[in-house]
């Protein structure tokens, strides 16, 4: 998914003088795109500034949504770093070697791309929930997975769990594994060659799969939601908060918090931007 | 090392064990386990049961919605999509860098703020709902909302797998049809439609795959009226939510069975496109 704009489009249609057909198209793909993105994105900020800068800094400061800010930002330290962990390691063992069963391995990281957020959420209530497989057990130590913060941390880990190991494998399997076995067979240890050898050349990579991943897991919605039990204050996420002030009525409230997330995903695209941009050129 | 392992090719490089090791833990526990779980807990029904869960009026009628709108909404952007990749690859105009920028928006924005915007934008109230309202259109709280907001998450999907497949259309081919007396229309139709399809197909089976499993930006607009607006993952959610695990497991199971039907969709338009692109090049 990545664009790359030339930097003079050829322009196949103007040899035939029919210059309505270019401003028809152009108009029509920015009327789309106002309709269903751009007035929508504009309104977040529309709304959540609608009664004024100084309401906005209040609302961002209610106990409440500073938790919520909280949860969200702990969780995503937590699973971020692993699920980089597990991409790195799938990506060595898929792209360094070659074994029986890989494609299907590839397929099985995928998964999760094409489950609901919400069978995401599912599948862990049925594993620790109050009538789960593991909930009489659970609740005999009194142990809480399902509506607590374990069970927000696996949900967010089940849906961001292929976007490091998606964006690094093709471009170490790109890579090859040469360099790789010269290093080996100079002497160095498997750790010197992957970070002296393997790592500079997928760092860009890696970049963009951990900005992707953060994204997703700072603004989860579906899977968190069946898990959290919304428990103000304590199992609720930012987007979560979101949806409580929505439902609240509480609409400036609502759109200051979503401000935020769009911050985050706005912050995300440049770091794309910046990556697309300066990455290649490195190496 | 390889007599022990016939199913792994010998080489100098460590790490193997420990990598896949770890690799292949954590998917189990994270990922196979879990979803084993609602694999079994959906078996354990009778089939009688399990067949009246999946099939009754309220379930009947989300799936009718959720697959429609579906549809609908990769169908709107297999066709502007289209337009805006075309767009964007053949003509400069002002703004051009900014709309590429922000096709990628929608896979960025969390599902509940892109929900919450386009509720209040599409409300009888909202900045765009105002004016539909006036000349008769409902959007928020019916069908053509959850058709907007499935459109606005399958729109990347579409733009970014037909854009690079735009750029390599040959103009040689095109230049040489237009000087045979091939009229604009029929360039594309029989010159640059055949060569796009398969990355136009592929950015459809995307967009419907997420759109199908897609629950954040939908249930704010949608309304979530039981038989008229309610989507599958919603009903999922409600059943959760009266503690009918087993419910929510049958219905859940319909879904991953559909999701694993699209994963086949998906690999199957790409190994058609792969198939293309060797065909062409040998």
């Amino acid at each position: 998914m990545t664009s790359k704009l030339p930097a003079n489009p050829r322009n196949v249609s103007g040899r035939r003088a029919t210059p309505w057909i270019p401003f028809l198209l152009i108009s029509v793909s920015i009327a789309f795109l106002g309709l269903i993105l751009i007035v929508p994105v504009a309104s977040v900020i529309g709304y959540a500034f609608s009664k004024g800068f100084s309401a906005y800094l209040v609302a961002l400061q209610s106990p409440d949504t500073v938790a919520a800010i909280r949860l969200t930002l702990i969780t995503a330290a937590i699973v971020v770093p692993v699920n980089t962990i597990f991409g790195v390691a799938a990506a060595w063992a898929i792209a360094k070697f070659d074994f029986r069963g890989k494609h299907f391995l590839i397929t099985l990281i995928d998964l999760p791309f094409s489950v609901s957020p919400v069978i995401a959420g599912l599948v862990f209530v049925l594993l620790f929930g109050a009538q789960g497989w593991f909930g009489p057990w659970l609740q005999e130590r009194d142990i809480s997975i399902v509506f607590a913060f374990p069970g927000i941390v696996l949900a967010t880990l089940l849906v961001t769990f292929p976007y490091v190991a998606r964006e690094i494998i093709p471009v170490m399997q790109l890579q090859g594994r040469e360099a790789e076995e010269a290093a080996v067979s100079l002497g160095a240890g498997g750790w010197t060659a992957f970070f002296r050898v393997t790592l500079p050349g997928i760092r860009w990579a890696l970049v963009y799969g951990v900005i992707l991943c953060n994204a997703r897991a700072m603004g989860e919605f579906g899977a968190v939601s069946v898990v959290s039990g919304h428990i103000r204050g304590l199992t609720t996420t930012m987007p979560l908060q979101v949806e409580i002030l929505y439902n609240e009525y509480d609409l400036a409230g609502a759109f200051a918090v979503a401000s935020l997330l769009m911050l985050l995903a706005l912050i995300t695209l440049l770091i794309k931007a910046a990556v697309e941009a300066f990455g290649p050129a490195r190496h | 090392m390889a007599t022990t392992r016939p199913w792994l090719s010998p080489s100098v490089l460590p790490g193997f064990g420990l990598t896949l090791g770890f690799a292949g833990t954590f998917l189990t526990l994270i990922v196979l386990i879990p979803i084993a779980a609602l694999v079994l807990k959906a078996a354990s029904l009778p089939l009688a049961d399990f067949w009246r869960i999946a099939t009754e009026p309220r379930a009947l009628a989300s799936y009718r919605l959720t697959f429609g709108a579906s549809l609908l909404a990769a169908t709107i952007n297999a066709i502007f999509g289209l337009i805006v990749a075309w767009s964007l690859v053949r003509y400069r105009f002002p703004g051009r860098r900014f709309i590429d920028a922000i096709i990628d928006l929608p896979f960025a924005l969390p599902t509940a703020v892109s929900g919450i915007a386009l509720a209040t934008v599409f409300a009888p109230n909202g900045w765009v709902g105002q004016w539909l309202t006036a000349i008769g259109i409902d959007v928020a709280y019916t069908w053509v909302g959850v058709v907007i907001a499935l459109t606005l998450i399958g729109m990347p999907f579409v733009v970014r797998s037909v854009q690079p497949a735009l750029e390599e259309v040959e103009a040689s081919l095109e230049e040489a049809a237009e000087s045979l007396g091939a009229s604009r229309w029929m360039v594309f139709r029989r010159v640059i439609l055949p060569t796009i399809a398969p990355a136009l197909a592929t950015g459809f089976t995307l967009a419907l795959a997420r759109a199908i499993g897609e629950y954040g930006s939908v249930i704010f607009i949608a309304g979530n009226l039981p038989l008229r607006t309610e989507i599958t993952p919603l009903l999922i959610v409600i059943k959760l939510e009266q503690y009918d695990y087993l419910g929510a497991a049958a219905l859940g199971l319909v879904m991953l069975c559909v999701s694993f039907l699209m994963l086949l969709a998906i690999n199957g338009v790409n190994a058609w496109r792969i198939n293309l692109l060797s065909g062409r090049r040998t």
